[in-house]
């Protein structure tokens, strides 16, 4: 029976090597995994927090915020826009983005832009994620009218009382 | 009336599946007890009506789709009497609560399936699988009927139906959720035989010859609903890519993974009776995943295109589900796995070895994805919101997917149980040429990144070792079976092929033209010639006629849209394709970009020419195509085993005297 070369191990200690190897290249994959996701996964900022703490020139982030009223506009090459982002605390960021707007990007809605931090302080976009339809929302973007509506409340009462 | 009918049929389903679990589960026992088996006996019957039922509510739930019965709430949220009746049909599935009698009709169907043909098997393990079965169907009908109830009434019929996102209506998507859905569900059947033979403390390659077919074609659907489910995103989405790395898609691919591994390791077992343990842990790993990218896209958790019908408690319902099967089986096989003895020895040099180092970088490639997939909402209980997206998934992904293409390359050349690399050195030396003439080959055609450029020379080393097995051999005298292997290993390379070529080749242009003026995207030249509005059953368009020109031929013309749809109010870009055999011309138009002074209006047009990338999707198809022989070549093998057997037996009849077996 135990003739192979390689079982002279006892049958129990073949099934134990396996299983070893095993772990020990799911362990690896965890953690490669794991430091991978530390410096790859994009952050989410607001724009204050952008303002405020911004991320490292050059590294993928995700921006969330309101699309101000008035502030689209289109470059004379007919594809790129220009447009800023606002948050609380009266934070705004510039924001440019070459490409399709996506179908219902309006200005006054909410916008989750992916891309970078230029060094002249833009945020360069390469893709805009805006309401898909009346079932899909950007999960940064639920609470995002209700943040909007609170400033509102606010704007509105302030020296009312 | 229709809706009641199917209702209860829903609930006549669900109680004989408690009967399919009890009978089964006493018969397990008793069997174990004494020799008698009463209750036994109704397993099997139970099962099969059972199906039945299910079926039949779920042809209630079509017909209350197909004459748009508004007094439905299901009917009234999610469909429209003016949608054309493919699409009633498919919005039956198009939904949450469908979904979900879909995917128990299918489970219910099999469960009768494997009643009615499996005879192999010692019959208290076919109880046991039977009774786990019930034990997983159960559960769903019992998520249905207790908080997703499809055919709940209306107090009041609605006037007219919401309608159905424009986006899924759409061919393609109306057949890409129940192709995945017979996958996720083959892989139910194939954890029912891994839980049974753990019961019965059986696994033996009898049973990796029952359970083969189930999980061959859970994979074949699998890869069918993956591919078929990519090429929706790249075409329908409009944003050129083919594969975004989001939650919904990577819920589909582990599924697939683990399959793909479940299904390498099954065939050890049947053919060796070796890798009896991490069988069974693959067989729950497989059917986990599948309960968990149901739970990611169901429960509203992550966002996504998919994640309609958001509800947290039907997410709590499904974890819930998830740790019962789940924890149950992965208890189960702690307390049994002592049990199951060691399976046959082999040599690191020998097809099971190298079957047995793929297997544990397909879960290395499984790991990675589940990590990236999970990580946001580990890092959201922080109140951190990340998101993880190719540029992790890539290159972590290639460290271990592209050592198991090499893998895959020289495994099949390697004979079972003991064998060497020195026998094979002469086909080793020859991949090693292609890979490395591949290499300077590209190399020498432009700049290419590394992992594609890596990507294509294996794609061409894999392509010519996976027709390497044939060498030598009579075509016409090769088992099925192996030509299976040979065209998923094939069609793997095709695929890398076309995946490593789009990411290395592709070209992009972006303009915004006024009518008459030309742009220019890789070899060709395109002309917008008109914008023109168009209408159809439930939009209305922008189109633009653009008229797209090689150096030579004549110009091929591409009407993009921008629609426009009413019924809910959305609007969608209706992309172009225009198929070459080296590749894709890519044609979307956007918004008009505004007059420039004096100048006319233009128009943004955004243009690929993507090579080779229909090669993607063919190695799918091709990959399909050899799940499918393999399960046509194992089935047509079982089935002359019994043929022969059953006429050994009559002979031995006839001639009238007992012989031991």
């Amino acid at each position: 029976m135990n003739t192979t070369r390689s079982s002279r191990l006892k049958p129990k200690h073949q099934r134990l090597v396996l299983a070893l190897i095993a772990l020990a290249v799911l362990v690896a994959a965890g953690l490669l995994a794991a430091y991978a996701l530390r410096s790859q996964a994009s952050y989410f900022y607001l724009p204050e927090q952008m303002r405020d703490d911004p991320p490292e020139i050059g590294q993928a982030v995700r921006l969330g915020g309101m699309v101000e009223e008035g502030s689209l506009r289109t470059m004379a090459d007919g594809v790129t826009v220009a447009f800023t982002v606002t948050g609380r605390e009266a934070s705004a960021i510039p924001v440019r983005f070459t490409g399709i707007l996506p179908d219902l990007f309006v200005e006054g809605s909410g916008v989750v832009a992916e891309g970078r931090l230029g060094p002249d302080g833009t945020f360069v976009a390469d893709n805009l994620l805006a309401k898909h339809d009346e079932n899909y929302v950007p999960r940064e973007l639920e609470g995002m009218s209700e943040h909007q509506a609170a400033e509102m409340a606010e704007e509105t009462t302030v020296g009312l009382q | 009336m229709i809706a009641e009918l199917g209702l209860a049929a829903l609930w006549l389903a669900a109680a004989l599946a408690v009967l399919q679990l009890v009978a089964g589960a006493l018969a397990v026992r008793q069997d174990a007890a004494s020799g008698e088996t009463g209750i036994a006996d109704l397993t099997r019957p139970a099962t099969i009506v059972q199906g039945v039922f299910a079926a039949l509510s779920f042809v209630a739930l079509l017909y209350v789709f197909a004459i748009t019965d508004l007094s439905v709430k299901l009917v009234a949220d999610n469909s429209h009497s003016l949608k054309p009746m493919i699409y009633k049909l498919s919005g039956a599935w198009g939904n949450h609560e469908g979904s979900m009698l879909l995917w128990v009709t299918v489970l219910a169907a099999s469960g009768a399936l494997i009643a009615v043909v499996e005879r192999r098997l010692p019959e208290r393990m076919m109880q046991a699988v039977l009774a786990a079965q019930g034990f997983v169907a159960l559960g769903f009908y019992a998520f249905l009927l207790l908080s997703s109830n499809p055919f709940e009434r209306l107090p009041i019929p609605a006037q007219e139906g919401a309608g159905l996102n424009p986006l899924l209506q759409d061919i393609g998507l109306a057949f890409h959720p129940p192709t995945l859905y017979l996958g996720y569900v083959g892989l139910s059947v194939a954890f029912s035989f891994a839980v049974g033979a753990l019961i019965t403390r059986q696994v033996t390659p009898e049973f990796a010859r029952a359970m083969r077919p189930w999980v061959l074609g859970a994979w074949v659907f699998l890869t069918l609903g993956i591919t078929a489910g990519s090429y929706w995103a790249y075409y329908e989405l409009g944003w050129g890519g083919w594969w975004f790395w989001d939650p919904v898609e990577n819920a589909s691919l582990m599924p697939w993974l683990a399959a793909t591994a479940l299904l390498h390791s099954t065939s050890v077992l049947a053919a060796r009776d070796a890798l009896r343990a991490w069988t069974i842990m693959l067989g729950v790993v497989a059917f986990s995943m599948s309960m968990l990218g149901t739970f990611l896209v169901r429960s509203g958790i992550l966002t996504s295109v998919h994640a309609f019908a958001v509800d947290p408690q039907r997410g709590t319902f499904i974890l819930f589900l998830l740790a019962i099967y789940i924890g149950g089986a992965l208890l189960l096989f702690a307390l049994r796995a002592g049990a199951v003895s060691e399976g046959a020895r082999f040599s690191v040099a020998s097809r099971e070895g190298a079957l047995v180092v793929n297997n544990v970088l397909l879960s290395a490639i499984l790991a990675v994805v589940l990590l990236g997939t999970l990580y946001p909402l580990l890092t959201e209980a922080f109140d951190v919101r990340v998101s993880v997206g190719p540029p992790y998934f890539n290159p972590v992904g290639a460290i271990f997917a592209l050592p198991m293409v090499a893998v895959m390359a020289v495994g099949p050349l390697l004979r079972w149980r003991r064998d060497g690399f020195g026998r094979i050195r002469r086909e080793l030396a020859l991949m090693g040429a292609v890979l490395v003439a591949a290499l300077i080959l590209v190399s020498l055609i432009g700049e290419v990144a590394f992992l594609p450029l890596l990507g294509l020379a294996l794609a061409a080393m894999l392509a010519l070792a996976s027709v390497m097995p044939l060498r030598g051999r009579n075509l016409r005298r090769v088992p099925i079976a192996t030509w299976g292997m040979v065209f998923g290993h094939l069609g793997l390379a095709v695929a890398l092929f076309g995946m490593a070529s789009e990411s290395a080749f592709t070209k992009e242009r972006l303009a915004a033209l006024a009518p008459g003026e030309e742009t220019t995207v890789g070899p060709w030249a395109v002309t917008l010639d008109q914008i023109a509005p168009a209408a159809g059953a439930n939009w209305t368009a922008m189109e633009a006629r653009l008229s797209a020109r090689l150096e030579i031929g004549d110009p091929i013309v591409l009407t993009p849209q921008h629609r426009t749809f009413w019924a809910p109010p959305q609007q969608t870009a209706e992309s172009v394709l225009a198929t070459r055999w080296n590749g894709q011309l890519y044609a979307v138009i956007g918004n008009q970009a505004g007059a420039t002074g004096a100048g006319p209006e233009r128009w943004q047009v955004r243009l690929w020419w993507k090579p080779f990338v229909t090669w993607i999707w063919y190695g799918g198809v091709l990959i399909a195509l050899g799940g499918a022989l393999a399960l046509i070549g194992h089935v047509q093998a079982d089935w002359r085993r019994r043929l022969v057997r059953r006429k050994a037996a009559a002979r031995r009849q006839e001639m009238g005297r007992e012989q031991p077996t």
